[in-house]
């Protein structure tokens, strides 16, 4: 406000234009304000930085990223990917806390969508029995927080399992007691990275026939059952690669020791109860897109499509879809985003994840708040921002083209 | 129509005149619809047997049902224990009670011996009439703001976001605040209450002084906006003087608060300071000021891209770090910042979704009438596009309030923190213990958002003037 005062004032006592003054001309008034604002922010920037400075030199802690390549000297309990051992530095922590992260997300994100499809159509079902189950299920998990979700289901659930040396069998699944599930584990011999090969032959080549099958479209009308072949050459081609390589993966199963399952690879329950509790939690934001989705579609598309002749089966997959997922994607994303942000609450029970094992233990042991906490937050921003710049890109190719 | 019935009436007299034996003279009753179509049976063909497929699927339902519901009833109701004294009430043969080993159910009395904690948390007993009469004045205003059709709006806004959140400050904390002055040099004048004011009065003069000469300087009325600066630090004062003066009520520290009653506290404050700062930063995006807008932008989406458990650890672990030497933050107060941040970013998005709903002819509108930026955004744009985004406001609030469950994280003792510690108690340590009391906290819970949601539907219904 005292800086525009002056200006003002200089600009009457020079008075070139005595009509209009130069505080009443909305541009030079934005420059002013503007400045203000871009002052007042590095003000209190120098400010918090300058406190900073002070208070962690009164506390004797070094600032800058140099603890990173120091020895952590705790031990983990899940890593799937990363070997970690007490030596690693902190750095390989904020590592192994990412894989954690992104792991349960992944896991989480696919749960949830099965589930979510699945709560949204049965929410649109005819069936009365069907409708109402999918509405109170929608109901009790969007209205209760995740954290308690997470404890009913750690704490709860998970805990009241019987004990290591009793443990519930699951017959191929493995085994499940209070210490987790304890998985059959794949074993992989020598030859076994064909299959992994011949996998990807098989995604690339479906790709290619969907190209070429759209452009066949285009051109001569004809369809081709693109999702059937696919379907068949990335379940054919691996298995002719298992059976060519002579049968390199095989299953070590749990066994029932005296204390308790051996082998196999265990799966912690705190994964369990996250994973658990953020598939069906967001699963139920999901399922009320997917309804939302279905019916933003016109009725008028379903008849139009009986009109030209399609089955319903056809008019679902061929007009439907393709219209709903329009609507559907975006927020779908958004709830995506939501779920990798809600596995930071693992540090509610202690699963390794990114905010537990880095902006928790490692900030504990070291001090450094500014750097670890700004690590982090830029971690999840990061993630943020490229999915909504993959969503930005998704939505500009997705929307209508309008005349 | 009237053509028609004539036209049937006169056919009916030629009938008559004719009496022609195969002409109906009079109109047969209808029949009762079969039994397969109407009633219970007819309903349950047409929404659960319609076909084959239909008829699985109910199956499959019901099976559903019957492996979930009788088990829940059994555990919340019938075999629970619904009184006792301590975890022997609850405790199987095994672990020294009475009841059948393989018993599993709620164990109710230990959720009543715990109601106090877990509603008020550790607030003195003998103070627990503050707490009430906060809750007491909360309900009291909220229930007529909300249900349209009671007057008297406008004085209820002003008692919800002037008077109760002051009053209830003084009442939960005991008011009593020591303020020492900020103005003027230590060495002109040691630090008391009389030298606060002395600063106080101080910056108000100069505040006037200033819109006065900006007003004089742009060539407008300098008179009404004065006035208005000196109206707003004079509330501003008497706010901070009912802060200050002491009531004579005992002062009750924040570690002392908790319970359920602290997770209302966080939410509806974060709430409320959420609201003006959302829609200020809401305007800052849609500003044509470059570096307002890139501000704006920046500060909503780093907020909206982070967890609020990181927010939460940077409030209480950060936040000490950037104020000066002897500056210190309650805990509570430090999460409240943290919420406050976190949830005017989501606020921001809402408002500024209701702003671009409004038709571009309403913007034009105002600056036709002669309105500048301030006055066309207070009385048009803000006023329609604030009551479009009522649904998007008590949503950012249910999620709000849900995520109030985050504070127990970061140590304080709030609804899922109290029910936390309760669990370190071996009075009643039974196995069951856990389960029981967060069911108990996920019903109060539902209660509360289901109801917010069911009213945020309500008014989406009421808004929506669109023709469908």
């Amino acid at each position: 406000m005292s800086v525009s005062q002056t200006h003002g004032s200089g600009s009457a006592a020079a008075g070139e234009k005595p009509k209009v003054r130069l505080l009443n001309d909305p541009k030079f008034r934005s420059y002013i304000f503007q400045g203000v604002l871009v002052v007042f922010l590095a003000w209190l920037v120098w400010s918090m930085v300058n406190n900073a400075a002070i208070n962690l030199k009164n506390a004797g802690v070094a600032s800058g990223f140099g603890f990173l390549s120091n020895p952590a000297g705790f031990g983990l309990n899940f890593s799937p990917f990363i070997d970690y051992s007490e030596t690693s530095s902190f750095l390989d922590v904020y590592w192994v806390g990412l894989q954690n992260t992104l792991v349960l997300a992944v896991v989480g994100v696919f749960f949830a969508t099965l589930i979510g499809f699945i709560v949204g159509v049965a929410r649109l079902s005819n069936n009365w029995v069907i409708n109402r189950m999918a509405y109170v299920y929608v109901e009790v998990m969007r209205n209760i927080p995740l954290l308690l979700q997470i404890f009913i289901w750690y704490k709860g659930v998970l805990a009241a399992l019987p004990g290591k040396r009793n443990s519930l069998d699951w017959g191929f699944l493995g085994q499940l007691n209070a210490a987790g599930l304890y998985a059959p584990k794949p074993v992989f011999a020598e030859g076994a990275g064909l299959i992994g090969w011949a996998l990807l032959v098989a995604v690339a080549v479906t790709f290619g026939i969907n190209r070429w099958a759209k452009q066949r479209q285009v051109k001569t009308g004809e369809r081709f059952p693109v999702f059937w072949t696919g379907l068949g050459l990335v379940i054919v081609l691996p298995l002719l690669a298992y059976f060519a390589t002579g049968m390199p993966v095989s299953f070590e199963y749990p066994a029932q020791g005296n204390f308790g399952p051996r082998g196999g690879m265990q799966i912690i329950p705190e994964f369990i109860a996250l994973l658990i509790a953020l598939s069906t939690y967001t699963a139920a934001f999901i399922a009320e897109i997917v309804r939302a989705g279905i019916l933003a579609v016109n009725k008028g598309q379903t008849e139009a499509s009986y009109a030209l002749g399609l089955r319903p089966g056809q008019t679902l997959r061929l007009n439907i879809i393709p219209q709903a997922m329009r609507v559907i994607i975006p927020p779908l994303t958004s709830q995506y985003l939501n779920l990798t942000k809600n596995s930071s609450l693992a540090v509610a029970i202690a699963y390794p994840d990114l905010t537990a094992i880095f902006a928790g233990t490692a900030l504990n042991q070291t001090g450094q708040a500014v750097e670890i906490i700004g690590m982090t937050m830029l971690t999840y921003l990061a993630i943020s921002l490229v999915t909504s710049l993959f969503m930005n890109w998704y939505n500009a190719k997705m929307s209508l083209v309008e005349r | 129509m009237s053509d028609l019935d004539s036209q049937t009436s006169l056919d009916r007299a030629e009938a008559g005149a004719l009496r022609v034996a195969y002409v109906r003279d009079e109109m047969v009753q209808p029949m009762e619809p079969p039994v397969s179509e109407g009633g219970i049976v007819g309903w349950a063909r047409t929404n659960l047997f319609s076909s084959v497929g239909n008829t699985i699927l109910t199956l499959i339902g019901l099976f559903l049902l019957y492996l979930i519901l009788p088990g829940t009833l059994n555990w919340v109701f019938f075999d629970a224990v619904w009184s006792g004294e301590n975890r022997l009430a609850c405790a199987t043969t095994a672990q020294g009670g009475e009841l059948p080993a393989d018993w599993k159910a709620a164990c109710w009395p230990y959720v009543i011996a715990y109601f106090k904690l877990f509603i008020y948390g550790r607030y003195p007993d003998e103070e627990l009439w503050r707490v009430n009469l906060v809750l007491l004045m909360f309900f009291a205003g909220l229930v007529p703001l909300l249900i349209s059709s009671v007057p008297f709006k406008r004085e209820n806004i002003i008692f919800m976001l002037g008077i109760f959140p002051v009053a209830s400050f003084v009442l939960l904390s005991g008011g009593n605040l020591g303020f020492n002055g900020f103005l003027l040099p230590d060495a002109l004048m040691a630090p008391s209450a009389a030298k606060f004011w002395i600063d106080y009065l101080i910056l108000s003069a100069i505040i006037v002084g200033l819109v006065y000469a900006y007003m004089r300087a742009t060539d407008s009325d300098p008179l009404r906006p004065s006035q208005f600066a000196a109206i707003a630090m004079a509330i501003l004062g008497v706010v901070l003087l009912v802060m200050s003066v002491d009531f004579g009520l005992e002062p009750v520290e924040t570690s002392n608060w908790g319970g359920f009653v602290m997770t209302l506290v966080i939410a509806v404050t974060g709430i409320v300071a959420a609201l003006p700062l959302g829609i200020l930063l809401a305007l800052g995006r849609r500003s044509k000021m470059p570096a307002v807008s890139l501000f704006s932008v920046i500060f909503i989406e780093f907020w909206r891209g982070v967890p609020l458990i990181t927010v939460l650890f940077m409030s209480s672990v950060m936040l000490p770090l950037f104020l000066p030497d002897g500056v210190t933050f309650d805990k509570l107060l430090r999460a409240l910042i943290g919420v406050a941040l976190f949830s005017s970013a989501y606020m921001a998005e809402v408002v500024r979704g209701g702003m671009q709903a409004i038709p571009k002819g309403q913007y034009e509108g105002a600056m036709a009438v002669g309105l500048n930026y301030w006055q066309s955004m207070r009385m048009i744009i803000l006023p329609q596009a604030l009551k479009i985004v009522i649904p998007g406001i008590v949503n950012t609030f249910i999620g709000l309030f849900k995520d109030t469950t985050l504070v127990s994280i970061i140590g304080l003792l709030d609804f899922l923190g109290m029910i936390n510690l309760s669990h370190s108690d071996s009075s009643w340590a039974t196995p069951v213990q856990a389960m029981t009391s967060y069911v108990f906290c996920a019903f109060i819970f539902f209660l509360f958002c289901f109801g917010m949601s069911r009213y945020s539907i309500y008014m989406e219904h009421k808004l929506n003037t669109s023709h469908r």
